[in-house]
């Protein structure tokens, strides 16, 4: 019973950082592709950290949370990088003169 | 732990694979610089995966610690490079 959880957690964090990956690799633009590997960082490692605790806390019959510290690592740095990361890629893109994104906030 | 656990390991470990193997064509064709940090952020993210999944594998919270170095130095690593792409230098 418990195994068939964590294999069904494992196969949709499979199915999800493929699919991620199918983002990355097929999107036409970078800021579009830049919303691909967003998927793998959340819910891909929500689900294999789930998995993880499940597996650990039912083989040693407490609940063993330290797999947790990475959720709580992911969902710091993760905006960080990414925020840092779109920001270098407008600058660039400023800099070579190409043609931007339309601005945030609509009609101004 | 029983077989069917062991087979959705393998097929979950198989479609990280995949997964890296079009992040590495992603940072090997990738048009811009920043297309190709992407992709090794992702990479970095995929490979954390693998180590978690092999924790619950061979039954060892070890990996537990490779998979934090992992997180850390994928964040560190990444902040880095896209700072180096907006300065040209890392540390001011």
């Amino acid at each position: 019973m418990i195994d068939t959880v964590v294999a069904v957690l494992l196969l949709a964090s499979g199915c999800l950082a493929l699919t991620a990956a199918l983002g990355l690799w097929r999107l036409p633009d970078f800021f579009l592709r830049m919303h691909a590997p967003a998927l793998a960082s959340t819910l891909a490692s929500w689900l294999v950290t789930l998995g993880s605790i499940v597996h650990f806390s039912a083989r040693e019959h407490s609940l063993s949370l330290h797999v947790w510290l990475i959720i709580i690592l992911l969902s710091i740095t993760t905006p960080v990088t990414t925020v840092v990361l779109a920001r270098a890629a407008l600058f660039r893109r400023r800099q070579a003169g190409d043609a931007l994104p339309p601005p945030l906030g609509g009609e101004r | 732990m029983s077989p069917p656990l062991a087979v959705a390991i393998s097929v979950t470990l198989v479609l990280y694979v995949l997964a890296m193997a079009l992040g590495l064509l992603r940072l090997m064709r990738g048009p811009s610089a920043q297309d190709r940090v992407l992709a090794l952020d992702f990479m970095y993210v995929v490979a954390m995966l693998v180590m978690l999944v092999l924790a619950i594998r061979y039954d060892s919270s070890m990996y537990f610690e490779g998979a934090l170095l992992m997180a850390m130095f994928g964040f560190v690593s990444s902040v880095a490079l896209a700072r180096f792409l907006l300065r040209g230098e890392v540390i001011e």
